[in-house]
């Protein structure tokens, strides 16, 4: 037992045993208990962010090499713990009046995001998966939790289905890495890689498989079939947690992987993601423009998203790797905000989820439209919001390593997009008004939502700690 | 005679490659039940199961058995989750044919 030290898994094992408590709590008390739990998870993950805070960041390696906590995978934690108190707490009310309130769902959703934590903080291929698999698993459930409903049940399955085969692929891919390494921890792979001088067919073939796995997760096209179906068809909470934050810690994971374990391949992973990245953007854009649910809508924003953090990628500098962070972190907040509306979208008791529904919510909730209006304006990317800055710095990052097409790509199919967030805001604004929605927003809504839009706007006045903490990060990666 | 019957990490390889390109097709040619993309999942996990056992055995080391093991727990907790959801999906919709996932399109 002598150097075993578990200070670094903290965050991790106290939200295991608080999730365990709570299903003592939840068989002794039943469903009536799970405004109470959810809220307590909240108060769990608040201190899972303190005790975070309080454990030194200098990148500390432990479990032989099978967790790492450095500032990379410290900021990604925090920003994954920010996520889960957002989304557990737009859910409270919308689980009560759905009459769908079942204490499994905080349960749930902190296994996932300990899956997540694990994620970023995986030292070995081992690790990656069974941390990844925790994380699916809870969100396959999760994506089905309402069980009364078809659609529920219909987005689990296809979640499950796709999720599954991508699990599979990534495991095909490490089996292959660690056939033609001979290991499967992230350090030996990379000494062995910069011995190799040059990689095998076999280890580029893993590469790619491992790639593919984690484009499923984070819904890169061609892997993106699955995001529409179970963004409309999962409960509009679930929903706004699938959008915030398991991609976050799949990219921490893609971080990782490529610019720490595979670094020495980077030629030959970077076609790989400047493809995926290009038709991201592409399919992200146009696909969008068909759309009229705004979940749906929603998803085909994400998967454009997703294209342009992976610019970032490609750029493979510690400049680009920060401006991911960055990048995530600002969509995180965004689509806090807009969830906080679209979750208000409630009609004689249903929720009405067309984007035309949000016609004349001006004259009804002023408030609530122009609080939107900003929140599209920055996910169009108009300056001086936080959207812009975002992809200021991926473009930046970009432009400087020399890839001019992909960030023309990029600003191209940005303008398309802008067509869809802008044209929201004109069915807000000056579209024959629809009827009010049920009632107004809940205090916690109207707190998530008034820190989105304050962040969105207020970015400008104050950006170096973000900014600077996202490249330390970023620089720890790459060290 | 000799290449035929002295076996290496080469056939392993094949045949795992073999049985994981199976379940790949199976998942996406099968248009019946659903029951058929549980077990294609499964053989896909088992052909992985097959490379790590083989370059275990080649490579010397145990990691890649160690790695199999921890595979065919979470298979099993995979297919456990996979048949609760089929369960919700038929008790709403009263069939797990293929076909019948198909309410959520645009």
């Amino acid at each position: 037992m002598i150097g075993f030290n578990i200070v670094p898994l903290l965050p991790e094992l106290f939200l295991t045993l608080t999730a365990m408590g709570f299903l003592i709590v939840g068989v002794s008390q039943g469903n009536r208990s799970t405004a109470v739990l959810t809220w307590t998870a909240c108060l769990a993950m608040v201190i899972a962010a303190i005790l975070l805070l309080q454990i030194s960041w200098e990148g500390q390696t432990i479990l032989n090499g099978m967790f790492v906590l450095d500032e990379f995978s410290g900021l990604f934690k925090l920003m994954i713990l920010i996520g889960l108190i957002i989304s557990l707490a737009l859910s409270v009310d919308y689980l009560k009046v759905e009459r769908m309130a079942r204490f499994e769902y905080p349960v749930l959703v902190m296994l996932a995001g300990v899956g997540m934590m694990l994620m970023v903080s995986a030292g070995n291929l081992l690790a990656l998966y069974m941390a990844l698999e925790l994380q699916s698993l809870s969100l396959y459930v999760l994506a089905g939790i309402h069980r009364n409903s078809p659609r529920s049940a219909e987005a689990a399955i296809k979640y499950f289905v796709l999720g599954a085969l991508s699990s599979g692929m990534l495991l095909f891919g490490i089996s292959l890495i660690y056939g033609f390494t001979g290991s499967i921890d992230f350090e030996v792979i990379r000494n062995t890689l910069d011995h190799a001088q040059g990689s095998t067919p076999g280890i580029t073939v893993g590469l790619a498989f491992l790639l593919a796995g984690l484009a499923f997760k984070i819904s890169a096209v061609p892997f993106h079939m699955w995001t529409p179906d179970v963004y409309q068809g999962a409960p509009a909470p679930v929903t706004a947690l699938f959008a915030m934050v398991p991609k976050i810690a799949a990219f921490g994971l893609m971080l990782r992987v490529l610019f720490y374990a595979f670094l020495p391949m980077s030629g030959e992973w970077m076609q790989i993601v400047y493809f995926l990245s290009a038709a991201s953007m592409i399919v992200g854009a146009f696909a969008a423009l068909a759309q009229d649910n705004i979940k749906r809508l929603i998803a085909y924003s994400s998967i454009g998203n997703m294209g342009y953090a992976l610019i970032g990628v490609v750029a493979g500098t510690p400049e680009g790797a920060g401006a991911v962070i960055l990048y995530l972190f600002i969509y995180m907040m965004m689509t806090a905000g807009v969830f906080s509306v679209i979750l208000c979208m409630r009609r004689q008791g249903l929720m009405a989820m067309q984007v035309s529904d949000l016609a004349g919510l001006s004259r009804h909730s002023p408030m609530m439209a122009y609080a939107m209006a900003a929140l599209m304006f920055s996910m169009s990317g108009i300056p001086p919001l936080a959207g812009f800055f975002g992809k200021f710095f991926i473009f930046l990052a970009a432009v400087e390593q020399g890839y001019i097409a992909l960030v023309i790509i990029g600003v191209l199919s940005s303008v398309v997009s802008a067509y869809y967030y802008l044209r929201i805001v004109k069915i807000m604004f000056f579209d024959e008004p629809a009827d009010p929605f049920d009632r107004g927003m809940t205090l916690e809504k109207r707190v998530i939502l008034f820190i989105s839009v304050i962040f969105v706007i207020g970015f400008i006045l104050k950006p170096n700690p973000i900014v600077d903490s996202a490249m330390a990060a970023a620089k720890a990666l790459l060290l | 005679m000799d290449a035929v019957l002295n076996i290496g990490i080469g056939h392993f390889l094949t045949l795992a490659g073999i049985i994981f390109t199976i379940g790949v097709f199976g998942i996406f040619l099968n248009r019946r039940n659903v029951i058929v993309i549980l077990m294609s999942i499964e053989l896909m996990l088992l052909a992985v199961n097959i490379n790590f056992i083989a370059f275990s055995a080649y490579l010397n080391d145990l990691t890649g058995q160690v790695f199999t093991m921890f595979i065919l727990t979470v298979a099993a907790a995979e297919a456990a989750i996979g048949l609760a959801i089929l369960v919700v999906f038929f008790r709403n919709k009263g069939s797990i044919e293929v076909d019948d996932i198909s309410s959520l399109k645009g």
